[in-house]
């Protein structure tokens, strides 16, 4: 006779909220690809709007990325390195983006960018339009996409001992050589998942990019314009190729995060 | 030659007070303390990464107090080695080669020398991942050494290299320091490298230096009580003193100290007491009577606790004396010891 193995009632709890998240987040989703059939899917992605939504999303979601990644990364290595007053007061400014209602980004960027605005009048002095346009779009898009690149890149510098740095610069580096010899080979990974982070954070806007700018659509506002217009059915279908794009993204964001173990 | 002259630095929840200390040209001095008392802040200090707040450092009998790390020209081991990881063995050595003139002489030559003295030619194009303890400590020092730094810093080197690896280790870095020439200043917790090591020695405690001297002095004539604790003497009593006679309590011990009216305390180490089962007629000698409270035994040695009139004395012993002195715990013994062994502090 064996003895019966004993688990822990812990285990059980945690294992049993393992199961209802899951289905709690997957249950919708499977529903939703699954109702469309393959004829509609089909139909979808070969209609013309349909891909310029989603490409105008991917696009103006990788510009905010590269736009977080050109400014993001020397802010999050200022944050993972240096310890000035107020930090903890800026760290906290750069997560409100993920806190704020997403409609009152849109307000507060329109609040600025329109002609009643100093900021909105020199703006439109030098041909950029905000209001209804793609600039307008890749501008909230950075706005919300920004806290999720600023904090992943941060995490990645704090990783790296700064001993290293301080050999570097003891080797003769200056500090941008340092940078550019140790740091970044050593971070451009989380750089890369912060990237990803951001676009596929700005790929989900919409609340935001509704105010800003209904037109030229982005496939979020699609999704939802042909869901009030025509009703599930025709929304659908956009729905599930989203979510495949999505998908793609988060897969690259896993196989990125898989980082070789450095001992320093 | 390293001058730190009255280096304040202050830092969250710990400051650096008043150092002054000089290093010789070509001198291998060693900085002691315990964990947490300041020895690296001195060496990042040294080193420019930690600014100071007030106080110079020469480098060379040159001001280097404001210059950036890049300019000073000074080499750091740590004792997590910092190797890049993402460069192999030779490109770690390399890494600092394209920013010096290596003063005349061809970079190689430098190069090819420290990478035979430390034996790494097998090693060169490895990744720095998977080496040993040892031979990572190894890379660092010939990554250092290879753009011919004016002074060496090392940061607790052998301390995380295990017992074989660290005695090579220290080995080379003696070896090093002969061939070489270069000033080393080196931070340890540990009395045994500084006393292989180092020619003089500094104690520090709490960001302050308690005593600066030749290792044999400091281990012999230590100034306060925590560099006597420091350096393994575990006989510390406070003590009023008369004459040459140390009270403690009441018992009266004889020194051969002239003693003044600022000492407050007396010092023995461990190994200078004995032990014995029967009075010793030696009247020069101090002799007491006491019972054995507690024998440790450390493999090697024990520990050996008596006490009398109120005062635990702590004598070390080979392991097998308890045995062959039919000693144990409840047992009355005598102890003695020299009055030159009785440290005035």
């Amino acid at each position: 006779m064996t003895a019966k193995k004993h688990i822990d009632p812990f285990i059980w709890l945690a294992v049993s909220s393992s199961i209802i998240i899951i289905a709690f987040i997957l249950f919708p989703l499977i529903e939703m690809v699954a109702q469309p059939s393959f004829a509609d899917l089909m139909d979808t992605i070969k209609d013309k709007d349909v891909i310029s939504s989603i490409w105008l999303s991917l696009y103006t979601s990788g510009t905010a990325a590269l736009i977080s990644f050109i400014f993001g990364t020397p802010f999050a290595y200022l944050l993972a390195r240096k310890d000035f007053a107020g930090k903890k007061i800026i760290e906290s400014i750069i997560d409100l983006p993920i806190m704020i209602p997403h409609p009152v980004i849109g307000i507060a960027i329109l609040s600025i960018a329109g002609q009643n605005h100093w900021l909105g009048q020199i703006i439109s002095s030098i041909g950029i339009r905000i209001m209804g346009s793609v600039t307008g779009i890749i501008v909230v898009l950075t706005f919300v996409g920004l806290p999720f690149y600023v904090n992943t890149v941060k995490a990645g510098f704090e990783s790296i001992p700064s001993r290293l740095e301080n050999v570097s610069r003891s080797l003769g580096a200056s500090i941008t050589d340092t940078f550019f010899r140790v740091t970044f080979p050593l971070a451009w990974r989380s750089m890369v998942v912060g990237m990803i982070m951001c676009t596929a954070r700005a790929v989900s806007e919409f609340g935001a990019v509704v105010i800003v700018a209904y037109h030229p659509m982005i496939a979020p506002v699609m999704i939802y314009e042909r869901f009030t217009a025509y009703g599930l059915k025709y929304s659908q279908p956009v729905a599930v190729w989203l979510i495949i794009v999505c998908l793609f993204l988060f897969l690259l964001l896993r196989i990125f995060s898989v980082q070789k173990k450095h001992s320093p | 030659m390293i001058q730190i002259k009255d280096l304040n630095v202050k830092l969250s929840g710990f400051s650096l007070h008043d150092i002054d200390l000089t290093v010789e040209r070509g001198e291998f001095f060693t900085l002691l303390g315990p964990t947490g008392a300041g020895k690296t802040v001195v060496l990042e200090s040294v080193i420019g990464i930690i600014p100071v707040e007030k106080g110079r450092i020469y480098i060379n009998n040159k001001e280097v107090t404001n210059l950036p790390p890049e300019k000073r020209n000074i080499g750091i081991v740590y004792q997590d080695h910092a190797l890049f990881p993402h460069l192999t063995v030779y490109k770690n050595i390399t890494y600092g080669l394209r920013y010096h003139k290596i003063n005349g002489k061809e970079p190689g030559k430098n190069l090819s020398f420290i990478i035979d003295r430390l034996s790494l030619v097998p090693l060169l194009e490895r990744s720095v991942i998977n080496l040993s303890g040892g031979e990572k400590q190894k890379v660092a020092l010939a990554r250092a050494l290879a753009v011919d730094p004016s002074v060496l810093l090392l940061d607790e080197p052998l301390s995380a290299l295990d017992p074989n690896f660290r005695e090579d280790t220290r080995e080379i870095l003696k070896r090093l320091h002969v061939e070489t020439g270069i000033t080393i200043l080196m931070v340890t917790h540990d009395f045994t490298e500084a006393h292989f090591l180092a020619q003089r020695t500094a104690v520090i405690n709490n960001g302050r230096i308690e005593q600066i001297g030749s290792i044999p002095e400091v281990f012999h004539k230590p100034s306060t009580p925590f560099v006597a604790k420091f350096v393994g003497m575990k006989n510390i009593f406070p003590a009023i003193f008369n004459g040459n006679k140390a009270q403690i309590g009441k018992l009266a011990i004889k020194t051969n100290s002239l003693i003044n009216g600022s000492k407050k305390y007396i010092a023995i180490r461990p190994e200078d007491i004995h032990i014995s089962t029967e009075k010793q007629s030696l009247p020069e000698r101090n002799s007491i009577k006491g019972t054995v409270s507690k024998i440790l035994n450390h493999g090697f040695y024990c520990d050996v606790s008596i006490e009398t009139f109120y005062i635990k004395f702590t004598a070390i012993i080979p392991s097998n004396s308890p045995v062959t002195m039919n000693l144990a715990e409840e047992n009355s013994v005598y102890i003695s010891f020299d009055p030159a062994d009785v440290h005035v502090l």
